[in-house]
């Protein structure tokens, strides 16, 4: 079994990242749109951590702690959205969520 | 050669893309977020297998005890029933997936035109025993950002603390005040009469 390169770990990354981006355009669920961005910022990490192994340098892994952060502050934000949406709206399909559409 | 950390590699791959499609496809989406749960702890053993604890042990605890928690009750929360029912996928799909495609051809382009920058040989390797010299190297706190003396950037967490509090302060703060906003943008949206 050849060793586990910083390539491995890109195509990884790129794989999960495809798969975030199909699930953001083809829900209509918006809790699972979210679901996916938190894929693809999950995507993202593995890149950083990889290239910091790779690279011996720590910065890498400090910055994806600050998109961890980002990733709390957007599910909490997103999620309130959400809950506002589904008062006024009865709905959570991103479809019919058109009130700014004329 | 030690053979270990390539088949872990592609174990935890394996569970990690199968744990996103399955996240992507479920009706339901309380089995999503338990197969979104999966695929963190896929990454979660990535992260352990590239030597980096601190960030394993924070994915589960923010990512799997918070972030996840959260996503559980808004699901509780808006009642799902009906939605299950429905159509899960919008009348774009065709076209949304040509997109993806398209930008996974693009990211293919990048990573052929770009492959100079990272190694498909040996990677950064190391011993894993920390002697006299990395306490000195606490002690002083100076060399980073770098290498410690054990190899693959251990001590991991120390390493972090440094760039977190030393060299990322600034950055350290503000997004402290991201967090403050986020927890006041929350309230107000879910709040019923502000």
């Amino acid at each position: 079994m050849p060793e586990v390169t910083t390539a491995h770990y890109i195509f990884l990354s790129t794989a999960l990242f495809t798969i975030g981006t199909i699930g953001v355009l083809t829900r209509r669920n918006v809790v699972i749109i979210l679901m996916s961005i938190e894929l693809i910022l999950n995507a993202v990490n593995i890149n950083l951590v990889a290239f910091s192994k790779q690279l011996l340098s720590i910065n890498g892994q400090a910055f994806a702690v600050f998109i961890i952060v980002d990733a709390a502050a957007e599910a909490a934000v997103g999620l309130g959205i959400i809950i506002a949406l589904f008062r006024n709206k009865e709905t959570i399909n991103a479809d019919e969520i058109d009130l700014m559409k004329w | 050669m030690n053979v270990l950390p390539g088949f872990f590699f592609y174990l935890l791959s394996a569970i990690i893309l199968g744990g996103a499609i399955l996240t992507i496809t479920r009706r339901n989406a309380v089995h999503s977020a338990i197969w979104l749960i999966v695929t963190l702890l896929g990454v979660a053993g990535i992260y352990l297998n590239q030597h980096a604890e601190f960030l394993a042990a924070v994915q589960v605890l923010v990512y799997i005890g918070g972030i996840m928690v959260l996503f559980l009750f808004v699901i509780m929360l808006v009642n799902l029933d009906e939605a299950a029912k429905q159509r899960q996928f919008n009348h774009q799909w065709t076209i949304a997936v040509g997109c993806a495609l398209a930008l996974m051809a693009e990211l293919a382009y990048f990573i052929v035109k770009g492959r100079e920058s990272f190694r498909f040989g040996d990677t950064g390797t190391g011993t894993l025993n920390p002697d006299a010299a990395v306490i000195e190297f606490l002690k002083s706190c100076r060399d980073i950002p770098g290498l410690g003396p054990g190899g693959f950037l251990q001590p991991n967490t120390e390493l972090i603390a440094c760039a977190l509090y030393r060299d990322y302060l600034l950055p350290f703060e503000i997004a402290s005040v991201l967090l403050l906003v986020a927890i006041v943008g929350a309230v107000v949206m879910a709040k019923k009469e502000i």
